[in-house]
């Protein structure tokens, strides 16, 4: 089963139980402060590599969290 | 809204260590708070929770599922606002915990070390890998190389190739001698020896490279191939994924946050498994590195002597030695090359947060200073990852952790004042 989640306003589909850093990945990520492009890394909420905005709170461990219907992710650029 | 949450006991960590203290401490009659920053029960060895586990689990997250011990997932320890209280946080909300006495299961993470192109998308720690995949990440038909130490790359591997991945090799930088030598010290422990049977089966047809390491992960945007030093070769393989992790570390932020002693990077427990502060107690990979047996049984041990069954706790120390005997096995076989820790080029980042470089970092001959000129462990990890690199590269031991012991929502901090307010 399916889930619709929106990843800086486009719809993409997900598995549903399935975790948010699973989701985004080959998608574009993070910038680091140097403007590095960066993603998962310890995949177990140690690096906060994957963070990002759900729902409007900031600095969320994407794979900390499990993907839900309208789940809204924004990138931290 | 604020509220208060009251408990006679508060296990922090819901992996093997946790569950079982927390079955065996419900048992006695407590009233058991098991809270875990996870979406899910079952640590990271369990990532997933029951649908996911093996069927050597499914009876501990059964009596966990029967027992009375209220779990909080998803929430973490923010901070310790005074003696006997936890402040927790999930994505929503702050809780004041209040408790009788409190066991540290937190579990470990991987010891990830920097080498050229470590920051680059699709590199991974190898467990972080097995982590990603046991939440949905799709590696159907996808190259992936593992590098690094120990028994985690053969379980991750092995996780890898059942969800449908080509792993093309495994870079394990032990040599062959040690890793004979621990073969042979697995006799003694037949349970073990069945598993890692049982991985090498599953694993049939993946080179296994002892005396071998990552020495650069290649790409311009997001991994395009490593390059590897196997044995006297080197080769330069193109893949999707690169797992590469050196082992496991305790995760000691909120031991060493209460004051407890830590000795050689882990807690130190009595036979009861109390650390050094009374009321206190420490279980499974917080007390040394040692797998899920040793975790259950510690787990046991502290569920039944904080709930006063002190006989009973007793009776079961013994049975620890053997674990310890194994986790010393570990620790021995598979400590780092030196050529691990001279991977870093001068501009390879180390600290990863605040993109502070290896030749910035050499300038320094202490992490607090390195710290006050350069950051380096100051950004959102607080240290997590470049900790253990800044020790393993200089040398550096950690300079104490001040709470909040992550970051934290400035709401969350006041929650400790508002809950004295409007007490409930």
């Amino acid at each position: 089963m399916k889930v619709q989640l929106f990843i800086d306003g486009q719809a993409h589909l997900a598995t549903l139980g399935s975790n948010l850093a699973a989701a985004l990945a080959g998608l574009p990520g993070r910038c680091s402060v140097s403007g590095q492009p960066r993603a998962a890394l310890c995949g177990m909420g140690v690096c906060f590599e994957c963070r990002v905005t759900i729902d409007g709170q900031p600095h969320q461990r994407a794979c900390q969290r499990v993907v839900y219907e309208g789940m809204e992710v924004a990138r931290e650029l | 809204m604020s509220s208060e949450l009251h408990t006679d006991i508060a296990i922090i960590g819901a992996g093997p260590a946790g569950i079982a203290a927390a079955i065996a401490a419900c048992a006695q009659g407590a009233h058991v708070t098991l809270v875990d920053d996870n979406p899910r029960p079952g640590g990271q060895i369990w990532r997933g929770g029951p649908s996911q586990a093996p069927a050597s689990a499914s009876s501990t997250f059964r009596q966990l599922a029967d027992s009375q011990a209220r779990l909080l997932s998803g929430f973490r320890v923010a901070a310790i606002p005074a003696p006997g209280q936890l402040l927790l946080e999930d994505p929503h909300r702050a809780q004041v915990l209040r408790y009788g006495k409190l066991i540290i299961a937190s579990g470990a993470r991987e010891r990830l070390l920097p080498f050229p192109g470590w920051t680059l998308p699709g590199v991974t720690g190898a467990g972080g890998l097995q982590a990603l995949v046991k939440g949905g990440l799709d590696v159907r038909d996808q190259h992936i190389v593992l590098a690094g130490t120990g028994p985690l790359l053969l379980a991750s591997a092995a996780t890898l190739r059942a969800a449908g991945a080509q792993v093309l090799l495994i870079a394990e930088q032990a040599p062959w001698s040690q890793l004979a030598r621990f073969g042979w010290a697995l006799k003694a422990y037949p349970a073990k020896l069945a598993q890692a049977a049982s991985l090498a089966w599953q694993l049939g047809g993946v080179p296994y490279h002892h005396a071998s390491h990552v020495l650069a992960a290649l790409g311009q945007t997001r991994l395009e191939g490593v390059q590897l030093q196997l044995g006297a070769r080197t080769l330069t393989l193109p893949c999707d994924w690169l797992g590469v992790g050196y082992g496991l570390l305790p995760n000691t932020e909120l031991l060493r946050a209460l004051h407890c002693q830590i000795s050689q990077g882990a807690a130190e427990v009595d036979a009861l498994m109390q650390t050094s502060q009374a009321g206190i107690y420490a279980v499974g990979e917080a007390t040394g590195i040692g797998g899920v047996d040793k975790a259950l049984l510690e787990g046991r041990i502290a569920g039944l002597a904080a709930t006063g069954a002190a006989a009973a706790a007793q009776a079961l120390a013994p049975k620890r030695k053997r674990q310890l005997a194994f986790a010393a096995l570990l620790d021995k076989h598979f400590a780092l090359q030196p050529a691990i820790t001279q991977l870093a080029q001068p501009d390879t980042l180390v600290c990863r947060c605040e993109d502070v470089s290896h030749a910035s970092l050499q300038l320094f001959d202490s992490w607090r200073e390195a710290k006050l000129q350069t950051r380096c462990g100051m950004g959102a990890c607080q240290g997590r990852i470049c900790g253990a690199a800044c020790e393993s590269l200089y040398g550096w031991q950690g300079s104490g952790d001040r709470p909040p012991l992550l970051p934290t929502r400035l709401g969350s901090l006041l929650e400790p004042t508002l809950a004295k307010a409007n007490p409930t």
